[in-house]
C-alpha cells in the first residue's frame, strides 16, 4: 500500500526530559492509524510535531514522500484534545475566519460550510455566537472546521469527548465516511472500543517509546493464545470437566447461557488446532457454545503496556 | 502576508466590536470634558471667592498698602483690643486677623507682626502680605535716609534677556512653554498607549489561552504571526480609538465653551508640572501676544517631531506589547500577571518622572541617559525633541531602540510559542528561562 505520513526516528526533548524517543510510524493512504498510550507517553507531541506546532530535535517527517514543510498544513486537517472556539464570536464568521486561516477562499469556505451545516441539521446556528452554544454542540462546529478544506490527512485526538452517543455515532460515521473517500486519518484516543470499530492499524507509544505497531488484525493474531470459550452439556458436568482437564489447560469461563452448561476456557498448545478440540469434544458432550477468545483492544493495551512496565 | 492580514483584521473587529470598547470610546471624551468642566468652573468659583482679613494697626503706618483687592478685603480694627478684634473676627467668620504693634524701631516692627487665623493661612496671602509690609518699610526707611524715592523708582529698570543659538534661531520663553508642552503631549500619548492596548495585547493572549483555541491556530499558523498580527490589529482599534477621542473630544470642548462660555485657559493654571510664573507669562503673552505665539509655532520642528513621534510610538510599543504578550502566553489567567507586570511598567514610570526634570533641564544628563535607553527612550527623547538634540543622540537612540525592538520581539516570540501550550503550571522566571532553550 502507498504510504502517505512517514515519521522516522523522531527525538523529542524538553530540557532534561525525553518527550519521544526514536518513535518512527507510517501511515498508509486511505487508513485509519489509532495512536494509542497511556496519557503523558507522548502522544499530543508526536501529534504537535506533525502538525508542525513543534519542531522535532532529530528525525524526520515526510509527507506524500516529500519533507514536511511549511505549507502542508493547508493538506493536514487538525482537532486537538484541547480544543476550543472565540466565545465572542459568530459561529458562521468563526468557521469561515478558521477555514480561510487553512488557506480557503471565503465563498469556497462558504458553500462547504452550508453543506455541512445542512448536514447537521443546524444551520440555526451561523448567527448565534459560540457562548450560547453547548459543549456539544461546540465539538459539532470544531468537527465540522477540522474536516472543511478536505485534507488529504486528518488527525483527531480523542474525537469523541463530549459527545451523547448518538452524536458520538454520528461523528464516528463521518469518520468512516471521509476514510472512504479517500482521507487518511490518524485517531488518538483512550476508548478502545471505538478503536475495534474504526481502526485498521495501531501504534502504541508507552513512555516516549512506541511499544508495538501494526495491523489491528495482525497484532490480535500476535496476542491471541490459542484459547476457546466452550459451553458443554453432559449429564455429569463434574466428571467431564475433570475429564477434560487432565488433558487440556482449563479455566472457568464466564458467559451467558440458556442451558445449565460446563463453562471452560480451553487453552491449546501451539500444535492443536480447533478442529482436535471440537472433534475430542464431540465424543465426550454436546456442543453448546465455542468461541475463539480474541483480545480486544484493551486487553492488548494492558498487556502491552504492563509488559512494557515490566522489563 | 494573506493569514497575517486575516488576523489582523479578526483582532480589529472582535476588539471594536466588544461593548466595553464602544462604551468607552463614547464615554471617555464626555467624562474627560465633564472634569476639564467642572475643574474650569471651580477655578473660577475659587477666583470670585473673597477673602476677608481684619487688621489691628497699632503702628499706623500700614493703613494705606491694605487696600481691597479683588481677592481680599481688609477692615480696619484699629483701637479695638487684640483679644476682642480676635472674638469679632471669629464671630464674622474672618479669614484672619493681622496683628501689627507698635514699635520703636522699624527693624523690630518687623519682627513682630503676628497673622491669626483658624488654620494656617495661605501661604500665597503670607508672601503677598510680607511684599508689601516689606516695601513700605524700604519706602520709609529710604525716605528716612533724605533720598527721593521718586528718582530711585526711576533708576529701576527692567531687564529681560533673549536667547538666540549660536545659528541664529531665535528662542523665547512662550517658544519653551510650547516645546514643553508639545513634547509632553506625545511622551503622555504613547505612555498611554502602550498601557492601555498593551494590557488589551496580553487579554487577548489570556483568552486564546483559557479558550483552547490556540492550538487550532497556531495548526494553522505560526505562533509568531499569531502574536504580530494580534499585535498590530489591537494598535489599529487603538489608533481609531485615540482618533475618535481626540476628535470627539475638541468638538464637546468647543461647544460647550461657546454655550456656557467657560474659559478654558483657566485650566492650565491648574497643571501641576507648571510653575506660576510660567502659567502667567504664558496667559499673558498668549493673550497679549498672539502674533509671537503664530511666530514661534512657524519655526516649530514639525516635521522631525511628527518623524520622531511615529517611530518611537511604534517602537515603543511593539517592544511593550510583544513583553505584554509573551507574558501573557506564560501565565494561565490573569490574576497571575501580578508578579510579571511591575518589571514591565517600571521602566515606563521612571520615563514619565525622567519626562518633567527634562522640561527644567533638557540637555542634562538624565535627560541624555534616558532619552537614549531604550525602555524610557520613546517617552523622554519626545519630550527633548521640541528642545532640539543633537543629532548623534537621536541616531543612537533610535538604533538602540531597533536592536532592542528586534531583541524583544525574538524573545518574546520564544517565550509566547512554549507558553501557549502551556496549563497548569504557575510560570517562574526559572521555569520561563527553560523555555527560551526549548
Amino acid at each position: 500500500m502507498n504510504t502517505l505520513l512517514r515519521v522516522e526516528n523522531v527525538v523529542k526533548n524538553f530540557g532534561a526530559y525525553r518527550a519521544l524517543n526514536k518513535v518512527s510510524i507510517s501511515v498508509s493512504k486511505g487508513s485509519i492509524f489509532g495512536l494509542l498510550g497511556p496519557n503523558g507517553a507522548g502522544k499530543t507531541t508526536l501529534i504537535r510535531i506533525i502538525n508542525q506546532i513543534t519542531g522535532p530535535d532529530e528525525g524526520q517527517i515526510f509527507l506524500d514522500g516529500k519533507p514536511l514543510c511549511p505549507d502542508d498544513i493547508a493538506s493536514i486537517g487538525y482537532l486537538p484534545e484541547e480544543r476550543g472556539l472565540y466565545k465572542n464570536m459568530k459561529v458562521g464568521e468563526q468557521a469561515i475566519y478558521l477555514a480561510q486561516l487553512k488557506g480557503m477562499s471565503k465563498a469556497d469556505a462558504k458553500a462547504q460550510l452550508k453543506m455541512w451545516f445542512e448536514k447537521f441539521e443546524i444551520t440555526s446556528w451561523w448567527d448565534k455566537k459560540v457562548q450560547e452554544l453547548s459543549k456539544g454542540m461546540a465539538q459539532k462546529v470544531q468537527f465540522i472546521v477540522t474536516v472543511l478544506h478536505q485534507p488529504k490527512l486528518l488527525i483527531f485526538d480523542e474525537p469523541f469527548s463530549g459527545f451523547d452517543p448518538i452524536n458520538a455515532n454520528l461523528i464516528r460515521d463521518e469518520i468512516l465516511g471521509l476514510r472512504d473517500k479517500g482521507a487518511t486519518i490518524i485517531f488518538s484516543t483512550h476508548r478502545m472500543e471505538s478503536v475495534e470499530e474504526v481502526c485498521d492499524h495501531i501504534a502504541l507509544i508507552n513512555k516516549s517509546n512506541k511499544i508495538l505497531d501494526g495491523e489491528l488484525n495482525a497484532i490480535k493474531k500476535q496476542f491471541k493464545t490459542n484459547t476457546y470459550e466452550v459451553g458443554l452439556i453432559a449429564d455429569d458436568l463434574q466428571a467431564l470437566e475433570t475429564e477434560i482437564s487432565t488433558k487440556f489447560q482449563t479455566g472457568p469461563a464466564i458467559f451467558k447461557s440458556l442451558n445449565h452448561d460446563l463453562k471452560l476456557n480451553i487453552k491449546l498448545s501451539d500444535k492443536e488446532t480447533s478442529n482436535d478440540l471440537l472433534n475430542y469434544l464431540s465424543t465426550k458432550s454436546q456442543i453448546n457454545h465455542f468461541v475463539e477468545l480474541v483480545p480486544s483492544a484493551n486487553d492488548i493495551f494492558i498487556q502491552a503496556i504492563n509488559n512494557n512496565t515490566n522489563v | 502576508m494573506y493569514k497575517l492580514r486575516l488576523i489582523i483584521k479578526r483582532e480589529f473587529l472582535s476588539k471594536v466590536r466588544n461593548r466595553s470598547f464602544i462604551v468607552m470610546t463614547i464615554l471617555s471624551p464626555v467624562i474627560m470634558v465633564a472634569m476639564m468642566a467642572l475643574i474650569a468652573y471651580l477655578n473660577v468659583k475659587n477666583s470670585e471667592e473673597v477673602r476677608t482679613v481684619a487688621y489691628i494697626d497699632q503702628s499706623s503706618i500700614f493703613a494705606d498698602i491694605l487696600k481691597d483687592t479683588k481677592t481680599t478685603k481688609y477692615i480696619n480694627l484699629t483701637g479695638v483690643p487684640l483679644d476682642e478684634a480676635k472674638n469679632q473676627a471669629v464671630a464674622a467668620d474672618y479669614y484672619g486677623l493681622i496683628f501689627i504693634p507698635k514699635q520703636d524701631s522699624l527693624d523690630l516692627l518687623a519682627k513682630s507682626i503676628t497673622f491669626y487665623g483658624e488654620g494656617s493661612p495661605s501661604l500665597n496671602l503670607i508672601g503677598s502680605l510680607e511684599n508689601k509690609f516689606q516695601r513700605k518699610i524700604r519706602d520709609i526707611k529710604i525716605e528716612k535716609l533724605g533720598f527721593d524715592t521718586a528718582l530711585i523708582k526711576a533708576a529701576n529698570t527692567d531687564v529681560e534677556i533673549s536667547s538666540e543659538k549660536y545659528t541664529g534661531e531665535k528662542g523665547s520663553k512662550i517658544g519653551s512653554i510650547l516645546k514643553m508642552i508639545a513634547g509632553g503631549a506625545f511622551g503622555y500619548l504613547i505612555f498611554m498607549f502602550i498601557i492601555i492596548y498593551g494590557t488589551s495585547v496580553m487579554r487577548s493572549v489570556i483568552e486564546e489561552k483559557t479558550n483552547r483555541i490556540i492550538e487550532v491556530i497556531i495548526s494553522s499558523v505560526k505562533p509568531f504571526k499569531l502574536m504580530l498580527g494580534k499585535i498590530l490589529g489591537n494598535a489599529l482599534a487603538g489608533i481609531l480609538q485615540f482618533i475618535i477621542w481626540i476628535i470627539s473630544a475638541s468638538l464637546l470642548m468647543f461647544a460647550i465653551s461657546s454655550f456656557l462660555g467657560a474659559d478654558f485657559s483657566v485650566m492650565s493654571s491648574n497643571s501641576p508640572q507648571l510653575t506660576p510664573e510660567m502659567t502667567a507669562q504664558m496667559q499673558e503673552s498668549l493673550s497679549g501676544n498672539l502674533t509671537l505665539v503664530i511666530h514661534e509655532l512657524k519655526d516649530f520642528p514639525f516635521v522631525t517631531l511628527f518623524t520622531a513621534f511615529i517611530f518611537y510610538f511604534l517602537g515603543g510599543y511593539l517592544i511593550y506589547s510583544s513583553i505584554y504578550a509573551a507574558i501573557g502566553a506564560a501565565v494561565d489567567n490573569e490574576t497571575d500577571t501580578q508578579q510579571f507586570m511591575l518589571p514591565v511598567m517600571l521602566p515606563l514610570i521612571v520615563a514619565i518622572y525622567v519626562g518633567f526634570s527634562v522640561i527644567e533641564n533638557p540637555h542634562g544628563p538624565i535627560a541624555v541617559g534616558f532619552s537614549i535607553f531604550p525602555l524610557t527612550s520613546p517617552i523622554v527623547m519626545l519630550m527633548r525633541i521640541p528642545f532640539g538634540v543633537p543629532w548623534w543622540q537621536i541616531a543612537l537612540s533610535m538604533t538602540l531602540l531597533l536592536v532592542t525592538f528586534i531583541g524583544v520581539v525574538w524573545f518574546a516570540a520564544k517565550i509566547y510559542r512554549i507558553g501557549i501550550l502551556m496549563y497548569g503550571k504557575k510560570p517562574s522566571y526559572k521555569e520561563i528561562y527553560k523555555w527560551l532553550k526549548y
